[in-house]
This record gives C-alpha cells, sequence and structure tokens, in this order.
C-alpha cells in the first residue's frame, strides 16, 4: 500500500513536471500575485510577465499579464510618470494584438490605459481620452457579452465621474451588478486566462450601498 | 493486481528520482550586479534578461539585482531602461555565480533633452512647456473666450484698451503676427472702430495648440518685428456632435460629422450676433446708431491619408455692420458718425505627410479677402449730414473710405529627422497681396492699389550635442517685390539643462518686416524694418508647475519715419529700443482644484518712427504691468469659479497743448480691473451643457485708454479741449449657454445594456 501511495505520489510529481515551461512559468506568476502588495512588485510581476512574453513571442497572454501589471503598478504610484507607462503599456497592448485580435480583454487594458492617461488632467483630456475608454468598454461588451469585466471596469470608471458627465455611485451600481451576475457563470477559457474581478466587483458593490 | 519486484521497484524509483532531480533541482546560478549610468548614477527599476529565457528580474531603488536561473552556457543578458540604449552582453554561465557591473548609455530623447523654446510659451498638450490650452483660455476671467485676451494675461503681451492687436514687448500691433496652420491671418480680429478694442475672430476650440512667442521666435516664420502667435488647428476630433449655443448677444448651431472609421470628418457652423438686447440692458456710453450685427459661417473638412498623413481644409466667412456715434469735438452741438461695413473670408488648406525615411511634408495654402466700407459724416442734432463749413477739420471729417484687401499665400516645409531626435527643416513660401482702396472726402477721389509679392526660403536644425544641451540655427531669405529688395535674417537658440525641469536659453535673431503697405504707393528707396532680438531665459516646468524669468533687449535698427505735410514721403530713418524683464509663475497642484497664474512685466521702451517729433515711449507701452488669474473648479458639483486682476501703469498720450519737445510726456491713470467668471457644467437632458457667466470690471475702476483732442475748440484757459477714451460700458456682461449633443453611440450602448 505503501509503495502504491509512493507511486502515485511521484506520478504526481511528474505530471506536474510534465506540465510546460509555459504553463508553469504563468501559474508561478500568478502564485507571485498573490504575494505582490506595493506598486514596486507589480512592477516586478510585470517585468517577469514580459519576459516570458518575450521569450515566447507567440503567446498573448503573458503580453496580456505584463501590461495589466504595468497598469497596476503605475496606478498605485502616485509619483509615476503616467503617460510614460501607457506608452509602454500600449506596445504591450499592440503586441497582444498582433497575437490575438479582436479579443475582450485587450479592450479592457485599452480602456484601463485610456483612464490612466486621463487622470493626469481629467479637465482638458476629459473628452479625449473619456472617449476612448467609453469606446474600449463598448468594444469588450460587444465582442464577449458575457464577460463579467468590461462592466466591471466600466463601474469603476463611472463611479469617479461626477454625476453631471452620466456617472456617479447608482450607475455604478447597477454596473457592478450586471457584472456580478455575469460572473456566477463566467469560465475561463484554459487556467491561464484571465479570471480576476469577482472580489473587486463585490467590494466595489458594497461601496455603492 | 500486478506487484512489482522490489528490485524492479527500487531501480525505477531511483530512476525517477534522478529524473526529478535533474528537472527540479536543475543546477541554478546566481547572477546579481548593479546598474550606473555614465556618470556612476544608480538606475533603479532597470530591466536585466537573459534573452530568450524567462529569467531576469528589475533593478531596486539602490541600483543592484540579482536572481538565479537555470541556464547554462553562453546566454545574451540584455539590459534596458527608458532613455537609456539597450545593452546587449554575451556571458558564461557556469557554476559560479556571476557579480556584473552594467553601464547605460543615455539616449538623446524627447522625453529627457532640454526643450528648444525660440522664446516662446508651448501651449500643446505634447510638451512639458503647456501653458495655455483652449479650456484654459474659455475659463479665464475677462478673456471671453477671446484668444488675444487670454495672451494679454501673459507677461510680454500688453493690453491696450482703445486698439485690438497684440502689442508684444514695446512693439505695435502691426509688429506681431498671427498665423494659423503656417498661413498668415491678415484680419485676425474684426475690423477696427476707433476707440473701441475687437475681439479676435477665431474660437480657440478650432486649435489644439497655441504656441505664443514673445520674442526671437522661429527662422520658419518672419515679417514680424515682435513676435508671432502659432495656432495649430484640430485634426480628426473624437466624436461627432450637434452644437447650440445661445446667448443674449448671439446664437449658433454648428455640427461635426466624424465617418466611422474616424478617417474623416466634416462640419460647419453658423453664427448671428447682433447687441440690440444687450445693448437694452447695458447702456454703452457711445451711442450706436447702428447696433452691432455679424454672420458668421464657417466649414471644415479633414481627412487622414495613409502613413498618418492629414489633409485639412477650413473655410471661414463673416459680414458685419456697425454704426456709431460721439460728439463732435471740433465744433459743439455736431457729431461724428462713423459706420463700417465688413466682409471677410479665410479659407486655409493644409496637408501634413510622412514619407518615410525621417521625412515629414507640410503643404499649406490660403486666400483671404477683406473688405471694409467705412463712412465718418459730420452730423448735426438731428444726426442729418452737415453742409460744407468751410472749417477744414470738420469737413474734412466726412469720407469715405473702400479698402480690399487680397492675400494668397503658399507655404511647403520638408523636415528630415537624423538619428533620434536631430532634426532639419527647411522650405519657402510666396505671399501676394493686393490692397486697394478709394478714399474720397472734400478734399477729392484717392485710389490706390499697392501690391506685393513677397518670398521666402528659410532653413532651421535643432541639433542636440548632448541631452543636455542643444542648438538651433536658422537663417531666413526673403525679397519683396514691393521694396525690390532682399534681405538675410540669421536667428540662433540655445539651450541648456541644468536639473530635471529647469534650464537656461538664450536666443538671438534679425526680425524683418514689409512696411505697412498703405505707406508704399510710389515710395520706391524704402527698405525692410529691422528689429535684433537678444533674449535670456530660464524656466523651471514641472507637472505641477511652471516658473519663468526672461530678461530681453530688443534694438529697431530700422522704423518707419514718415513725413508731415501732404503728400506723406518715408524712410527707414526710425529707431528705437526696448529691453525688460518678464516674470511668470503658474501653479495647479499646491491647493486641490485650483489653477493660478501670476505675470509681471517690466519694460523699458523708446522710439522714433512715424510722425514722432521726438525719442520717446509710444503710446500703447507701459512701463510696469501684471495680471494674477485664478480658477477654481469644483468636480464634483462640475461648477468653476474664476477671477482675474490685471493692472499696468499709465501709457504716454498725445496732448496737442504742449511743444512738440514734451511730445508723449503725458500719462494716463494706471489701469486695473477685477474680472469675475462663472462656469457650470450641468447634464441638461441628453445635451452637455456649459453656462457662463461673466462680468468685467467687476468694481467699477475708472479706465481712461487715452484722450481725443480738439483740433480748434479751446476752453477758458485757451487750451485745446478733450474727451477721455473710456471703454463703451465700464462693467461689461457676458452669458451664454452652450449645448452639445455628442452622437455618440457607445453612450447608447450603455444605456442599452442597463
Amino acid at each position: 500500500m505503501k509503495k502504491i501511495l509512493s507511486l502515485i505520489a511521484l506520478f504526481f510529481v511528474l505530471a506536474l513536471n510534465a506540465q510546460t515551461k509555459y504553463e508553469s512559468a504563468m501559474q508561478n506568476g500568478f502564485a507571485k500575485l498573490k504575494e505582490s502588495k506595493g506598486a514596486e512588485d507589480f512592477q516586478a510581476l510585470g517585468a517577469y510577465y514580459e519576459r516570458i512574453a518575450e521569450a515566447e513571442k507567440t503567446q498573448w497572454l503573458p503580453y496580456y499579464y505584463a501590461a495589466r501589471h504595468y497598469t497596476i503598478a503605475a496606478f498605485m504610484n502616485p509619483a509615476a510618470d503616467k503617460d510614460k507607462a501607457a506608452t509602454k503599456v500600449a506596445e504591450l497592448i499592440a503586441k497582444a494584438e498582433a497575437i490575438e485580435s479582436s479579443n475582450a480583454e485587450i479592450y479592457c487594458l485599452k480602456q484601463q490605459t485610456a483612464v490612466m492617461q486621463l487622470v493626469v488632467d481629467p479637465m482638458s483630456r476629459w473628452q479625449t481620452y473619456g472617449a476612448q475608454a467609453s469606446e474600449a468598454i463598448a468594444k469588450a461588451k460587444q465582442l464577449e457579452p458575457g464577460n463579467p469585466r468590461p462592466y466591471l471596469l466600466e463601474g469603476q470608471y463611472l463611479m469617479n465621474v461626477p454625476e453631471a458627465f452620466g456617472g456617479g455611485k447608482a450607475v455604478a451600481k447597477k454596473l457592478f451588478e450586471k457584472s456580478l451576475e455575469l460572473f456566477a457563470s463566467f469560465k475561463p477559457l484554459t487556467a491561464l486566462h484571465p479570471n480576476w474581478g469577482k472580489e473587486q466587483a463585490e467590494q466595489l458593490l458594497a461601496a455603492c450601498q | 493486481m500486478f506487484v512489482l519486484q522490489n528490485d524492479t521497484m527500487k531501480a525505477i524509483l531511483l530512476f525517477i528520482a534522478g529524473l526529478m532531480m535533474a528537472s527540479l533541482l536543475k543546477g541554478q546560478v546566481l547572477v546579481k550586479g548593479t546598474v550606473k549610468d555614465q556618470k556612476g548614477r544608480i538606475l533603479a527599476g532597470a530591466n536585466i534578461v537573459i534573452k530568450d529565457s524567462y529569467d531576469g528580474t528589475l533593478t531596486d531603488s539602490t541600483g543592484s539585482f540579482s536572481f538565479k536561473t537555470t541556464e547554462k552556457g553562453k546566454v545574451i543578458l540584455v539590459v534596458s531602461n527608458i532613455g537609456f540604449k539597450t545593452l546587449e552582453q554575451g556571458v558564461d554561465l557556469g557554476k559560479d555565480s556571476l557579480v556584473l557591473l552594467f553601464t547605460l548609455k543615455e539616449e538623446i530623447s524627447e522625453l529627457k533633452a532640454v526643450i528648444i523654446t525660440a522664446g516662446s510659451y508651448e501651449a500643446s498638450d505634447k510638451k512639458k512647456g503647456t501653458v495655455l490650452k483652449a479650456l484654459d483660455i474659455a475659463t479665464t476671467a475677462g478673456a471671453n473666450a477671446d484668444i488675444s485676451a487670454t495672451i494679454q494675461t501673459l507677461p510680454g503681451a500688453q493690453k491696450v484698451g482703445e486698439q485690438e492687436g497684440l502689442f508684444i514687448r514695446g512693439g505695435s500691433a502691426e509688429e506681431a503676427k498671427i498665423i494659423i496652420d503656417g498661413t498668415v491671418v491678415n484680419n485676425f480680429f474684426y475690423s477696427s472702430v476707433p476707440g473701441i478694442a475687437q475681439r479676435g475672430r477665431f474660437s480657440p476650440f478650432l486649435f489644439n495648440g497655441t504656441v505664443f512667442s514673445s520674442g526671437g521666435y522661429s527662422a520658419l516664420y518672419g515679417q514680424a518685428l515682435s513676435s508671432v502667435l502659432n495656432l495649430e488647428s484640430l485634426d480628426i476630433p473624437e466624436k461627432s456632435e450637434i452644437q447650440l449655443g445661445l446667448s443674449p448677444l448671439f446664437a449658433s448651431v454648428g455640427l461635426q460629422q466624424v465617418a466611422n472609421n474616424k478617417k474623416s470628418s466634416y462640419g460647419f457652423s453658423y453664427n448671428w450676433t447682433n447687441l440690440t438686447v444687450y445693448q437694452k440692458l447695458v447702456p454703452q456710453a457711445p451711442d450706436f446708431f447702428k447696433v452691432p450685427d455679424f454672420h458668421t459661417a464657417d466649414a471644415n473638412y479633414r481627412f487622414k491619408t495613409r502613413k498618418n498623413g492629414v489633409f485639412k481644409i477650413y473655410a471661414y466667412y463673416n459680414s458685419g455692420s456697425l454704426g456709431v456715434r460721439n460728439p463732435s469735438l471740433d465744433s459743439l452741438g455736431l457729431w461724428n458718425a462713423f459706420q463700417l461695413n465688413n466682409q471677410n473670408l479665410f479659407t486655409n488648406l493644409s496637408f501634413r505627410q510622412f514619407l518615410g525615411n525621417g521625412w515629414k511634408l507640410n503643404l499649406a495654402g490660403s486666400i483671404s479677402y477683406n473688405k471694409d466700407q467705412i463712412a465718418s459724416q459730420v452730423q448735426n442734432q438731428q444726426y442729418l449730414s452737415v453742409p460744407q463749413t468751410q472749417i477744414p477739420v470738420i469737413d474734412q471729417a466726412s469720407f469715405n473710405n473702400h479698402a480690399t484687401q487680397w492675400m494668397f499665400q503658399l507655404r511647403a516645409v520638408a523636415e528630415k529627422r537624423f538619428g533620434s531626435i536631430n532634426t532639419l527643416r527647411f522650405g519657402a513660401e510666396v505671399w501676394n497681396n493686393q490692397d486697394s482702396a478709394r478714399f474720397q472726402s472734400i478734399l477729392g477721389l484717392y485710389p490706390s492699389l499697392v501690391k506685393d509679392r513677397y518670398t521666402a526660403g528659410f532653413a532651421e536644425a535643432d541639433l542636440y550635442i548632448t541631452n543636455e544641451l542643444a542648438f538651433r540655427p536658422g537663417v531666413r531669405l526673403e525679397y519683396s517685390s514691393l521694396l525690390n529688395k532682399v534681405n538675410i535674417a540669421p536667428r540662433a537658440a540655445l539651450s541648456y539643462k541644468l536639473s530635471k525641469n529647469s534650464q537656461v536659453s538664450a536666443d538671438y535673431g534679425i526680425f524683418y518686416q514689409t512696411p505697412e503697405r498703405r505707406y508704399l504707393i510710389n515710395q520706391p528707396s524704402v527698405n525692410f524694418l529691422r528689429a535684433d532680438h537678444y533674449i535670456l531665459t530660464y524656466q523651471h516646468i514641472s507637472s505641477s508647475y511652471t516658473f519663468r524669468a526672461q530678461a530681453f533687449y530688443k534694438d529697431y535698427i530700422s522704423l518707419l519715419k514718415t513725413s508731415s505735410g501732404f503728400p506723406v514721403s518715408v524712410n527707414n530713418n526710425g529707431y528705437g529700443y526696448a529691453k525688460g524683464i518678464e516674470l511668470f509663475w503658474r501653479d495647479r497642484k499646491t491647493f486641490k482644484n485650483l489653477d493660478y497664474w501670476i505675470s509681471y512685466s517690466y519694460l523699458d521702451t523708446k522710439r522714433e518712427y512715424n510722425n514722432y517729433p521726438a525719442f520717446v515711449q509710444p503710446g500703447f507701452a507701459a512701463t510696469h504691468s501684471g495680471s494674477v488669474v485664478l480658477k477654481k473648479f469644483w468636480v464634483k458639483n462640475m461648477f468653476g469659479v474664476n477671477w482675474s486682476y490685471n493692472w499696468s501703469t499709465g501709457r504716454p498720450y498725445f496732448n496737442p497743448n504742449r511743444s512738440p519737445k514734451e511730445f508723449l510726456t503725458d500719462k494716463t491713470i494706471a489701469y486695473s480691473t477685477n474680472n469675475f467668471s462663472l462656469n457650470w457644467l450641468p447634464k441638461i437632458g441628453k445635451a452637455n451643457a456649459v453656462v457662463v457667466l461673466g462680468v468685467n470690471n467687476v468694481f467699477n475702476e475708472r479706465q481712461i485708454f487715452g484722450y481725443n483732442y480738439s483740433s480748434r475748440v479751446r476752453d477758458a484757459d485757451g487750451l485745446l479741449i478733450r474727451s477721455e477714451i473710456n471703454p463703451p460700458a465700464s462693467r461689461s456682461f457676458f452669458l451664454g449657454i452652450f449645448l452639445s449633443w455628442g452622437v455618440d453611440r457607445t453612450q447608447q450602448n450603455i444605456n442599452s445594456n442597463l
């Protein structure tokens, strides 16, 4: 019995090891994400995925995660040059799009990049980047109506937009509810595909009450 | 159940263990070290990667890095950091850990390099030098969304209450030029009315960049002794919209339609301005017997070509009329009535294309037309024309002048980039001007026709020696067919970066200008006017504040001198100087949602030109002037309050009671005004609204811009009588509602999905 157990254990180890280097590296990134706290951690995580992306060159997901974590790092660091960060992120998005065109998740990234540039000077940038942001979200919804993240991001954005401009908590609340409704049935394509946002949607919805 | 033999079992286990060891515990090598720049400064956040592998890391705040890798043998390490040249270095990974030191070379890049300012206030969003955007202009109290009125709150530009135009550093209005997309706009302002300054014709929202230079401008432009104001029109707008504007002063409608692929757009607008209602509400000092009435229509078409080229065409047409009556100073009881009918056309065509290999081409052309029909009449108490009085000054005050101007321009500029940001620009332009007039008075009919073809060639280079040091030499060659003279105007700018946000620069240039054409009828021996500029600038620009200090010296080597008497003869014997110091401070971050700027100018200038009998400070120059502009915005309520204070010392005025030796020795009282405006951006139905309320000269401060003197009526002391030149109403008001309906499909999508 003991032998059989060890065999099973060994088999398991082997199976894990058989998982490709790419997949385990990606999974390793998810583990690192759980330990990431400050802007520097997210910047490092972005760089980690960028390394995977540049070594693989045919996978869009590492570009996606690199862009996503660089974006988070820029949002977390008040001193970050948001325009510079946005340029970098846009490069990564372009590379991801060259591999995977018309993907809702990539349009979500585009919305976040637009919002990042908008916050630099909302008064005068609202017309340009505000429009870009809502356009990206509309496109994401159209590409994948069952994806909860466009609604989450839209709600997060509109929560901070004055009511006079069609924003506010009441509008955002409906979006978070819609997002959570979709999260209930959402299944990522693979374990490596984006699957974040449910807790965030719950927290934001609570903040709207 | 099949049971394995013990030995076999062991062998398999050993084999598996070996596999595990090999795969899971592959020999790891530690790679560590530091990354610095050429000057030995540590670089945090630099990226170190083993090429084509997953291994690598970022440097920490001390510039050091360390990571473990399972790669073996000869690999390439790639070290990169924004603003630096990426370094690739081969290393051999063995069993021992590696300690490496990398030195990155700085890349000369736009992000880091010193900005070549050439004396200008950049106002586009592209560069850090941002000072004025369209929204800034619209929310400056007192400016009423007029571009030039906002520029008057910057140092170097002076407010001259009785006349429109840009008066820059001791220069007259004629000495500054305004350029839209490369072409000169001859009639940027509404036609002059004696004693009442006119607005600029164009809305700030047509432009995405306002580059105002108070001197020492680029060799790409010419024909301005003082400066150029460079306006760059918008490319394809973000979205389609319908606009509506309503006010007691005007009504306007506009449409802008953007194609679905965002590659092209067209639009048009119409505006009707009529001051009947406003003048009933706010009484005006002069008698407007014909209320100002203007009709404006404009249209645009823009499209993007392949390779990011843009083609733009813009057409503007305006027709307006007004009549204003003031008591005559030459004969008490009589009136001087001035009536103006104006028609103005401006069309501009521009094309910008990247040609590959670092080449870029800019083409521009324009046609402009302006017609002023002026009737000046001496009237009696019943406002009827007075028969001849045999008093020359009175009889000559009745005249008709019909003046027509045509201008055709073509311009081509080629730009080539070398290396990263070194740039060479060169090009040529032709302006064809034709002015005709029919002046009729008691002295007879004087028809006139002046034609001038102005041709110029120019070249300029931006040379970055290092990121800290840049040099911009330039030269301009000009020819005027009317003068039949050629000039060569060299320009140079040198900029040195002191720290991340601060720099000093020195500018030099020779600037020529053809004298006003009306003086050049049958005057064969006149040459170009000339001014030499020397400017020193220090500036500190960060995202939160801007500080700028400038010192300048301007040498007017040649100005126009006119003879007294009739007919007038002219020569180039006029001369003068201007020197001064200017300070500018703008802060957007210290106080939340509060944006303010403060400017101060000191100006010392004298000139002898036109019919001046002495070397004196001209009437359009004030020694000290300053502005404070405040803008507070509450984002939550979409509500803003703006306030501005403008002040200047008195300007000299002409007093004919004094001898020619005492010419322009009298000064007006100091000018001071406080302006206030509110803007509120509510959502009205589906429309985005902007409500603006403005009050100029809130405290009703007394403003005297100068005096008009009688040429014959004297008071009890034997002095010629005079009247003050004041604003038409001491306090003025503005109220407007602007609505826009964005034909924005995304917004509809949001609503339909909820």
